[in-house]
């Protein structure tokens, strides 16, 4: 059996990419858990995005959503900290009151900043695309003032990260599933949290009166107000509900990821997100399945960089510039947006205003 | 029928909207067990009426009673808590959803606070099916269902809601005679049951087979009331119309000359790839009208799209005066001499917010004297449109307008205007007057005669079974994507066609003529 | 009054002046509502930074603003030198809209096209100046056009949404920059990665010391683009596109061809942008090259309501705020970032515009833009 791999991987060309199998199947138990974290933004925004376009509303503003939520979560956090100075973590998700208090600003703020675009595209009828445009165009000159104005000259503030779970050895040391355990398990409480919302997300879009009532309002408006369903009701509610993913992500960038604030840090993962709803066929699962495709990319890059692979394979890769695989992401992105669209179809009434029957 | 207590009155309901008095002081009573028939002309203002008792729109005078009590209905949800039900002319239903969940929708039968129960209201939902006799599968998805049976869900949905009032906007415009025959049965037993039924028609013969009794509305107004056996169809079209109207326009004979389009097997696919158009074989002569007979969404969409190179078939070949045109674009075929009136104007024939002389040269825009090479020559187009205006009688405070500024019928006459001023060798024409007012249609059909007797070969696709053997000199009736059967329309009968486009003629039928 | 007994209209909202005046009216006012609000975050910021309240502080500020962009010779010509990408930018963004397209991938396109040229004129330094110009303006040109082709190309045979594509796009242009500079177009010598000196390449200056001639492209751009979109077959073939591609296509239109037609131009705009903000301006690349023209693009077009001369003026508003911004941060102590944040409330309120019509009691019914096939092709083929 060896002499059979050592005999294919003499092969050129043919060789490389054995050897590259080889490596992936090593690598992906000790990447897992990079990969799930990588995610992890992309899939809430993802989830932001199928809580909207299945009511009927396009947000492209997923990324300002986010990147206005990473901030405010930074500074509240910040300014908690500040105020009550030190305190004790809990032993599990190292969770302290700054941060805390940084989720749930994130979170309101998600909500804030979606209210706006469902004002806008919904009671104001201006162009949903626009609508989110204004609304990332907003994030990134906002932030940028505020992070000027205020953290910029503080460089001191910030209050730390959450920190993974460390699961139980046992479970990681089981056999073929133990790393799954760890991917999943090892993580931060947001990245933790993704795979419980895409669950109870996937379950009640298609099990319960709600996601009944979305699922029309989003194909046939018309229908679902001729048997009594206050359309504009149920689509402010879903839009500003789908804020709190955004708000999520946005938190989880600062809170989860980084412990600090960069001027446009959500570097195009709003867009991913959408791309993810659509190659997941506006489903939650779906979705998060895309999100994890789409980072696959860059957790080989990490990969790369942790344990380089050695012989003709580690040739071939030192050989591919380093700015080919920060481009990965994104050229993956592109390519499985093309091979997706036409293929799944999006809800029939996404991106049109409703307008009520003449009721004037 | 015997006298039994009204359970719906309204009275003086006047809506007006800027420009239009679409209601004015309307008094309609309803009776238990009653099937009352509205009857009226396109924007005469039937729909107005009944999105106001619907609360889709609300009155700006007038009072509503339910049972003897006024009663306020402020939005769909008050008119289905009183009993009111109504099933829309273009369905109501989400083409994606299965039929339970089409019923379920908005009046959810819930296993607990967050979940539907979604067994409990399969059961309920065929047992109601069966109550009214058929056989419904409640797992369905609405857009693998014929429109006959996407009626009965509708029905199903407004008998699912306890609704004891039902409101049937034209709910006869896309069946086919017999599949009308199937739901008059389904009305009947409804009204037997005690469910009162507004049946809203510009048919006149529908209305008197039907109902109990016929309101007649003409421009907001009630113009008249009739018991069917104390009337008949000259006296309800006068009363619909206003004037004596000549129901069918005087075609006279045909002088077919050389063949102008010659269709070879073909076939063409839908967007969702399913083969719809199975092997079409016809031959159009100059100077004639072949009318294509049909029930929505048996290819004829596609079959049209196909010729006029909006579609490409999948095989078969398409030649037009002599020239191959298959799988051409829309401007080689335009060069071989095709005009084309599509049906759906809003899609495709016009652009709604561009200025109405754009609209009148948009097939004809690339060429002298509108343009030169990449230069536009606005001063030409300006002339050419004020020409149009006046020879078709479009009526617009002027050439620049926006095309959505016009009513829809002078919007027709424009896409009519531009089409037929082209001296086309062949002219389709897609559902022509769908949604138009009689004035616009009895003018539109005469054009259409004309262009025939001036030598023009002319395709009709339609849906209103009337029109095609109104004007056509041959009738083809195309069927699950073939045509089964060709027939000289001075021998066809209604009946006969309409059991061809519901069968496809596949059984034999008794008396079956020319075929 | 009138013999009718309405009141006449005063005279900007008669006759030419007047159809101006409705297009124009939603966008001005936005720009006064803005301008008040945004006096109001600076003062809010005032009070959060140094702790006490200046009331007169935006006044101090805009007028450091207004003398910074117009309150010399130099501080205009400033002005028209910022203006000068934006009405590129802007036109490009423009013309996309037109054709129902959303190009968000300015600044991918405005990058490469960059690259392009300074590589292009580094190798061509020492060639005859004519040569040596046109050849980089053209590499640069055309790296745009190809960088907006390829979302128009993606849209029109798969029928993924140029939103999406575009920024994906921005994102490996990044990289290609990245590679190219660090490699292949890597001047030996320095001690960062950039590209080399232009030589002959440099655009000339025509006017001051910093007005170079690639300022006159952008102004001959406008009355171009203006004559294509409204005086050609071809614009008004974009123009269907954009308003009904169903109709565009029953018409004998080719919307996949057109689609990628306009994306390539509004690229080739962004490229023109790119190269002569290189060649006459900073006269050499490097991979961290800081621009916001995408999106800065699309609140000029959007103020200007995709008509090239609302476009132009568009522009040179914005050309001001930047250009004025620096002496603003110097004499009012407000950080330059305040601009971004002007031009988010702008296109705030242009969205909002209901809200503005009854602020001003504006009864102009102008939508903001004719963009509806830019929502309605979202996420699938445009048929």
């Amino acid at each position: 059996m060896d002499q059979l791999a050592t005999s294919l991987d003499s092969i050129p060309v043919l060789g490389v990419a054995f050897q590259l199998i080889g490596y992936l199947v090593a690598t992906v138990p000790v990447i897992a858990p990079v990969f799930v974290a990588l995610a992890a933004p992309i899939a809430l925004g993802a989830l932001c995005g199928v809580m909207n376009e299945r009511s009927g509303i396009v947000n492209i503003g997923i990324e300002g959503m986010m990147l206005t939520s990473a901030f405010t979560a930074f500074l509240a956090a910040a300014l908690v900290a500040q105020a009550i100075g030190p305190t004790s973590a809990t032993p599990i998700f190292g969770v302290t009151i700054p941060l805390l208090a940084g989720v749930a600003v994130a979170i309101l703020t998600g909500m804030l900043v979606s209210a706006l675009h469902a004002w806008l595209s919904i009671s104001i009828r201006a162009d949903q695309i626009i609508s989110g445009t204004i609304i990332n165009i907003m994030a990134f000159g906002v932030t940028g003032f505020l992070n000027r104005l205020v953290i910029s000259p503080n460089p001191r503030l910030g209050a730390g990260i959450f920190r993974p779970l460390a699961p139980p050895a046992f479970l990681v040391d089981v056999p073929v599933v133990g790393w799954l355990v760890k991917a999943f398990f090892a993580q931060g409480p947001i990245a933790m949290s993704v795979v419980f919302l895409v669950i109870l997300l996937q379950v009640w879009l298609f099990r319960s009166r709600w996601g009944l009532r979305t699922r029309a309002v989003g194909e046939h408006p018309k229908a679902a107000e001729t048997v009594g369903i206050d359309v504009i009701a149920l689509r402010y509610r879903n839009v500003i509900l789908g804020g709190i993913f955004a708000g999520l992500a946005g938190a989880y960038l600062t809170l989860e990821q980084s412990g600090s604030f960069q001027n446009g840090m959500s570097s195009g993962r709003g867009f991913i997100a959408i791309a993810a709803v659509i190659f997941g066929r506006w489903t939650p699962l779906g979705s998060f399945g895309a999100a994890l495709l789409f980072t696959a990319s860059e957790a080989l890059r990490v990969a790369i960089s942790l344990s380089p692979p050695t012989g003709q394979l580690g040739d071939v890769l030192r050989f591919i510039p380093a700015e080919f695989f920060g481009a990965l992401p994104y050229l993956v992105t592109l390519v499985v947006l093309v091979a997706a669209v036409g293929r799944s179809v999006p809800p029939a009434a996404v991106g049109k205003p409703y307008v009520r029957e003449a009721r004037t | 029928m015997a006298e039994s207590e009204t359970v719906l009155e309204m009275h003086g309901i006047t809506k007006r909207y800027p420009g239009v008095l679409a209601n004015d002081a309307i008094d309609l009573d309803l009776r238990s067990g009653e099937i009352h028939a509205l009857l009226g002309e396109n924007g005469a203002g039937k729909s107005t009426l009944m999105n106001i008792l619907y609360g889709l729109a609300v009155p700006d005078e007038g009072s509503i009673l339910i049972d003897g009590k006024p009663v306020e209905i402020l939005g769909p949800h008050d008119a289905i808590d009183r009993g009111i039900s109504m099933v829309h002319q273009h369905f109501m239903l989400v083409p994606v959803l299965s039929v339970a969940e089409n019923i379920l929708l908005g009046a959810e039968t819930m296993a607990n606070p967050v979940f539907l129960d979604r067994n409990e209201a399969r059961r309920r939902i065929v047992a109601l099916g069966r109550q009214f006799g058929f056989e419904i599968d409640p797992d369905a998805r609405i857009e693998n269902l014929s429109v006959g049976w996407q009626q009965r869900v509708e029905i199903l949905k407004a008998l699912y809601r306890m609704a004891r009032i039902l409101v049937l906007d034209e709910p006869t415009a896309v069946l086919t005679p017999q599949e009308t025959e199937e739901i008059f049965l389904v009305l009947r037993r409804l009204a037997a049951e005690g469910h009162s039924i507004i049946f809203i028609s510009h048919k006149l013969y529908e209305v008197l087979e039907i109902a109990d009794r016929i309101t007649v509305i003409r421009r907001g107004k009630v113009v008249g009331q009739r018991i069917p056996t104390e009337t008949d169809e000259d006296d309800l079209a006068e009363l619909m119309v206003g004037r004596d109207v000549q129901l069918i326009v005087d075609r006279g004979i045909s002088h077919p000359g050389d063949v102008v389009l010659s269709v070879e097997g073909l076939r063409a696919k839908d967007d969702r790839g399913r083969e719809v158009v199975r092997g079409i074989d016809l031959e159009l002569r100059a100077g004639e009208v072949l009318g294509i007979a049909g029930v929505a969404g048996n290819g004829q969409d596609e079959l049209v799209e196909s010729l006029t190179g909006l579609r490409r078939p999948t095989a078969g070949r398409v030649t037009m005066a002599g020239r191959d045109v298959t799988g051409r674009r829309p401007r080689q075929v335009y060069e071989a001499g095709l005009a084309h009136v599509p049906g759906d104007r809003h899609r495709w024939a016009m652009i709604l917010s561009f200025p109405l002389q754009d609209n009148l040269v948009l097939t004809s825009y690339h060429k002298p004297p509108f343009a030169r090479g990449l230069v536009r020559h606005d001063a030409a187009i300006a002339a050419w449109a004020a020409e149009l205006i006046e020879r078709f009688d479009i009526r617009t405070p002027s050439a620049t307008v926006t095309a959505d500024t016009l009513s829809g019928g002078n919007q027709q006459k424009a896409v009519v205007a531009r089409e037929f001023s082209r001296e086309p060798k062949l002219l389709v024409l897609d559902q022509p007057t769908r949604g138009l007012d009689v004035g616009s249609i009895e003018f539109i059909h005469r054009r259409a005669i004309e262009m025939r007797d001036a030598g023009a070969a002319i395709l009709l696709v339609s849906a209103e079974l009337d029109e095609v053997l109104e004007l056509s000199d041959r009738i083809a009736v195309m069927y699950r994507g073939e045509l089964v059967a060709t027939l000289d329309a001075r021998w066809a009968n209604k009946e006969e066609v309409g059991l061809l486009m519901a069968t496809g003629g596949r059984e034999p039928v008794a008396g079956e003529a020319t075929a | 009054m009138t013999v009718d007994g309405r009141p006449r209209r005063p005279f900007w909202r008669r006759g030419r002046f007047g159809r101006v005046w409705a297009i124009a009216a939603v966008p001005v006012a936005s720009v006064v509502l803005a301008l008040v609000v945004a006096a109001v975050i600076i003062l809010i910021s005032s009070v959060v930074t140094t702790g006490s309240l200046d009331v007169s502080l935006p006044l101090v500020a805009y007028a450091a603003l207004v003398q910074g962009a117009f309150g010399s010779e130099s501080a205009l010509l400033n002005t028209i030198l910022q203006a000068t990408p934006l009405v590129l930018g802007g036109l490009a963004v423009g013309v996309g809209f037109k054709a129902g397209l959303f190009n968000i991938g300015g600044q991918g396109q405005f990058l490469l096209a960059a690259t392009a040229a300074a590589g292009v004129g580094a190798a061509l330094a020492t060639a005859p100046g004519p040569i040596a110009i046109t050849a980089a303006l053209l590499a640069g040109i055309l790296a745009g056009a190809l960088w907006g082709l390829i979302p128009g190309a993606l849209k029109a045979f798969s029928g993924a949404h140029e939103v999406v594509t575009t920024i994906m796009l921005n994102s490996i242009a990044a990289a290609v920059i990245g590679y190219l500079i660090l490699g292949p177009l890597l001047a030996p010598g320095f001690s960062f990665g950039r590209t080399g000196d232009l030589g002959n390449a440099v655009l000339p200056i025509v006017l001051g010391d910093n007005i170079h001639i690639g300022v006159v492209l952008a102004v001959v751009a406008v009355p171009i683009v203006w004559w294509l979109l409204y005086r050609s077959t071809l614009g008004f073939e974009i123009r269907s596109v954009g308003a009904n591609p169903s109709a565009a296509r029953y018409a004998g239109m080719r919307p996949a061809g057109l689609t990628m037609l306009t994306m390539s131009l509004s690229g080739l705009l962004f490229g023109v942008a790119g190269s002569i903000e290189i060649l006459g301006v900073s006269h050499f690349m490097i991979p961290s090259y800081g621009t916001s023209i995408g999106f800065d693009a699309i609140a000029v077009a959007l103020l200007g309501r995709s008509h090239p001369f609302g476009i132009a003026a568009a522009a040179i508003l914005f050309g001001a705020l930047r250009a004025g911004a620096g002496l603003m941060q110097v004499l009012a102590n407000i950080p330059v970032e305040i601009v971004d944040v002007i031009q988010a409330i702008i296109l705030l309120f242009l969205a909002a515009d209901i809200v503005v019509r009854r602020i001003f009691r504006i009864r102009a019914a102008e939508a903001l833009t004719d963009l509806e096939t830019v929502t309605s092709s979202y996420a699938g083929r445009v048929r």
